[in-house]
């Protein structure tokens, strides 16, 4: 398949501007005539919903939680970057573009990145006109605070819940919309499948939740809002129901899935404490502007950390990178303290901790700013742990958090099947191999609000749309096949949980496939994770009704898509043949253990296209130009 | 520890509900009570029985998913958390837990723990959003809100929409919900155009939607997860009569 990004022409400051003046306008009146479909509600689903209601296209909004306020993005907690520069210390869409794209270790479009950097301004503003309750001063000015990867204090922030207060703005804008009657909500409904009629987007195929029945909706366009696919290691710190099930099956009906490896470890989350867990809570990267990273200079060592003086002390991060110490992107801080703990400076009962302290910053701050600049966090961690921060330093360890990869989109952010866009976490397209912190809400928030609305009036004013129905072809089929699956899963009536074989699924993609990948690993990765598959499809035991609200046969699917993806994962992190960013495979680092890149071979989006069950994925490649940002070897010494 | 749990099982929302006894061995106090649920549900699986639905996203208190009335009450034992923050450390060995959902007429069971908190989407329809349409707002720092006003705000914005407030109110009002909201817009200037409609239209969805009266009782700030006060409710009552009045 030949790929083409759309990536318009002219120098980079006016792509954008340029393109929007060359898009098609639909007609202020014919706007109603429109239906277009809008699967999930975070921060990307629900700003978009939101946006293209005003716009006056008839919206379809479908989530699988009861509300638009329980999404994922909710749990954000450090905050959004935007170029603003009110702290005056040299910030420009230019800087934000460039750390975004060095950030992301020259993976990413540097179109669309640049448009990323040039809308976010007006995100902030947006946020603020709908009551966002951000951070101020006493003048009453907006404050900001520096993120990894950046050397300047960009980033917004409402407290440790700024995605909280941005999902709730964007919900509010969502709401008002409802109230209008321009969008319909559709809580507690799982898209299971999308149907494509005549090569194009036409509907989806929904579960309802409550009854089990499967619906079927219709509209113009399909636009994919449905989160990360960070779930597939098990342990993370997403939300337990965040999954991949949308873009997958979307991908099983042609739509192409770009980069599947390029996956974020971030490095402060607290440890494992037992077996039993069942996800892992992060400790936002805030928390490294006053923290300080820390392990005792003598391997394992037992003492209390307020017993270890000053000089035994290895502030590792800020010795071997004076520039940005603590503050270096997370994919470096997350490989320093694994290999802290790989070579027994680990801290706590597992070992696999490294300390990061707030003692300094008490001392020189006082606890109330402290505690207003991070109060819930540390509340948070003292409730899980029982340990209070303010009087002894944290224990973390990186966990997975985020993904790049996702869904192909062109500049457009629509998927290689013509009416399917992506937006937010689920496409792939501005963080490259490694995300910035602050970037992802940012992200979502520039898809739903200003990208897409323009984009997809494009798509509509450019195309005819026959009339199409639920009883077409297309959607019967559609529906007997989730109803077949779903009975398959019921009858297999085995002897293993769900949640049993997504642990070891988890397990394999953890040991093989995450913070540090070589080919041994991947090639037993690539073994086990079918003959795990085979044996979910064999062995999985579904309790209940599939006529009720029944939670382990919404896990089942979402496991069983989990089992497929993360074969692709590895085979993506197998072929790729170089270390950038979260991607790092052992066999590619400098003398200095830092992340190899090969332009020469590799400076391309891999896009991988679905063959069907038996045949292995095959590769598309869409090689990526740098104009304007000369790729190098990141440095943040 | 070994726990004896109690737990309202209930199908759907037709049929009737009763408690079911399930002994629990060897829980771990680091445990949270949402995964020794998870462990009782692999149990139940495990026997090929239906496990117990509860709704739960985030497990880190910020979703406002999770929810149940724990000996009852609201999230559980413990002050400012929600039940996916309840460690099992808060219970000692032989404890008899008792389990039920929220009970209150606006918030019908839709099967065990799990209920229906739609009502609480339709009163933030009922005006709970300032009308900013996308684009074509002022720079962020050409609106000044003094830090004091801001923190105010914030604290009042931090509902995470659990109706615990609902669950443990003895008349099962939702003022707490409802005046967080009103409150935090009722103090940023984005939200004085439509402060009145916003009081009047908010309030009075919330009685139709069946929540009760307040009768200052105030379980509903001792049970709130993130501590929402009362205060609020005192400033929705003043903006609620103005609006009336005036
Ligand atoms: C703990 C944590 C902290 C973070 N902190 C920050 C931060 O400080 N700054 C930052 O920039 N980023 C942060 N991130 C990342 C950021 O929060 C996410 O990338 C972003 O919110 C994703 O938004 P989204 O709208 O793309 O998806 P989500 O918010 O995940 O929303 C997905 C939506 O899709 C729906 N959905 C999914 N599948 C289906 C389906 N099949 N059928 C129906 N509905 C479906 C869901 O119901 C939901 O409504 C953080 C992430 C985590 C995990
Ligand atoms: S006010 Fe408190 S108890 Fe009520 S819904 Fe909000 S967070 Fe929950
Ligand atoms: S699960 Fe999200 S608040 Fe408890």
């Amino acid at each position: 398949m030949k790929l083409d990004a759309k990536i318009p022409d002219g120098p980079i400051e006016q792509k954008w501007s340029n393109h929007r003046f060359h898009l098609k306008l639909v007609n202020p009146a014919n706007k109603r005539k429109y239906t277009i479909i809008v699967v999930g509600t975070g921060l990307a689903g629900a700003s978009a919903s939101a946006s293209l209601a005003e716009l006056g296209y008839n919206v379809l909004a479908f989530s699988y939680h009861e509300s638009p306020r329980r999404a994922h993005s909710i749990a954000a907690q450090g905050g959004i970057n935007a170029p603003k520069n009110y702290s005056n210390d040299g910030d420009s869409i230019r800087r934000l573009f460039y750390d975004t794209v060095k950030g992301g270790d020259y993976r990413s479009r540097e179109a669309n990145v640049y448009r990323l950097a040039e809308v976010s301004g007006s995100i902030i503003d947006q946020c603020v006109a709908q009551g966002v309750p951000f951070a101020r001063d006493y003048a009453g000015y907006l404050d900001n605070r520096s993120f990894g990867g950046a050397q300047v204090a960009r980033t917004f922030y409402a407290r440790g819940q700024t995605g909280q207060q941005l999902l709730l703005g964007a919900y509010s804008a969502l709401c008002r919309q409802m109230d209008m009657g321009k969008v319909r909500f559709f809580p507690r409904r799982e898209m299971i499948d999308l149907v494509v009629v005549d090569g194009q987007a036409r509907g989806i195929v929904a579960r309802n939740m409550v009854n089990g029945i499967l619906e079927s909706y219709t509209a113009d366009a399909v636009v994919l809002a449905t989160g990360g696919y960070g779930n597939v290691f098990f342990l993370s710190t997403n939300a337990k129901a965040s999954n991949a099930t949308a873009v997958w099956r979307a991908h099983k009906k042609g739509a192409l899935f770009a980069n599947p490896c390029f996956t974020q470890i971030h490095p402060t989350c607290i440890p494992q404490s037992g077996q039993y867990q069942s996800k892992l809570t992060l400790m936002s990267e805030s928390l490294r502007n006053d923290g300080r990273i820390w392990v005792p200079k003598k391997k394992g060592d037992t003492r209390r950390p307020e017993d270890i003086p000053e000089n035994e002390r290895d502030y590792y991060l800020e010795r071997l990178y004076p520039s940005f110490g603590n503050l270096v992107p997370r994919d470096v801080a997350s490989r320093r303290a694994k290999e802290m703990c790989d070579q027994g400076y680990g801290v706590g009962p597992t070992k696999l901790a490294v300390y990061l302290d707030f003692s300094d910053a008490i001392k020189r701050l006082g606890r109330q700013v402290i505690e207003e600049r991070y109060g819930n966090l540390f509340d948070m961690y003292h409730e899980i742990t029982a340990e209070d921060p303010y009087k002894t330093p944290m224990r973390i360890y990186p966990a997975v958090h985020y993904t790049m990869g996702g869904l192909w989109v062109d500049y457009n952010l629509m998927s290689t099947i013509p009416g399917l866009y992506v937006i937010g976490e689920a496409n792939f397209s501005d963080h490259g191999a490694n995300r910035l912190g602050a970037s992802a809400l940012m992200q979502g928030l520039a898809d739903g609000y200003f990208i897409l609305p323009y984009t997809i009036g494009d798509y509509l004013a450019s195309h005819s749309f026959k009339p199409v129905k639920t009883d077409h072809a297309e959607f019967k089929k559609a529906e007997q096949e989730t109803e077949k699956s779903i009975k398959k899963l019921m009858a297999i009536d085995g002897k293993k949980t769900v949640d049993e074989f997504h642990r070891e699924l988890g397990a394999i993609m953890w040991d093989h496939v995450g913070m540090a990948r070589n080919r041994r690993g991947l090639k037993k990765a690539l073994e086990m994770i079918p003959a795990l598959r085979e044996e979910f499809w064999k062995n999985v035991r579904v309790t209940g009704s599939d006529l009720d609200l029944n939670v382990e046969l919404e896990k089942a699917g979402r496991v069983a898509d989990f089992l497929e993806l993360g074969e692709l994962l590895a085979r993506d992190a197998l072929h790729r043949e170089e270390s950038c960013g979260g991607h790092f495979r052992e066999e590619h680092q400098t003398p200095e253990g830092e992340a190899k890149r090969n332009d020469a071979k590799f400076s391309y989006v891999a896009a991988w296209e679905y063959q069907g069950p038996k045949r292995t994925a095959t590769l598309n490649k869409e090689p990526l130009k740098f104009e304007v940002v000369k790729p190098s070897q990141r440095s943040y010494k | 520890m070994n726990i004896t749990l109690k737990i309202w099982r209930q199908r759907n929302r037709e049929t009737e509900g009763r408690f079911e006894t399930y002994e629990m061995k060897d829980v771990s106090p680091d445990m949270s009570f949402l995964e020794m649920l998870d462990v009782l549900n692999i149990n139940l699986i495990k026997k090929g029985q239906d496990p117990v639905a509860f709704d739960h996203d985030c497990r880190e208190g910020i979703c406002g998913s999770c929810g149940m009335m724990i000996n009852g009450r609201a999230h559980g034992p413990g002050r400012g958390a929600a039940t996916c923050e309840l460690r099992m450390r808060k219970f000692q060995d032989g404890d008899v837990v008792t389990v039920e959902p929220w009970r209150a007429a606006a918030f019908p069971v839709i099967k065990d723990l799990v209920v229906d908190r739609s009502a609480f989407d339709r009163i933030m329809q009922a005006g709970g959003y300032v009308s900013a349409k996308t684009g074509g707002v002022p720079d962020g720092n050409a609106i000044l809100i003094p830090k004091p006003i801001a923190d105010e705000a914030m604290d009042a914005a931090s509902c995470i929409g659990c109706g615990a407030c609902v669950a443990a109110c003895p008349n099962s009002s939702a003022m707490l919900f409802v005046a967080a909201k009103v409150s935090q817009f009722a103090l940023l200037p984005q939200g004085q155009p439509e402060r009145k409609t916003r009081a009047l239209r908010m309030v009075e969805q919330m009685d139709k939607e069946g929540f009760g009266n307040c009768s200052n009782n105030y379980a509903c700030e001792a049970e709130c997860p993130k501590k929402i006060s009362v205060m609020h409710i005192a400033r929705l009552n003043r903006e609620f009569i103005k609006a009336k009045v005036f």
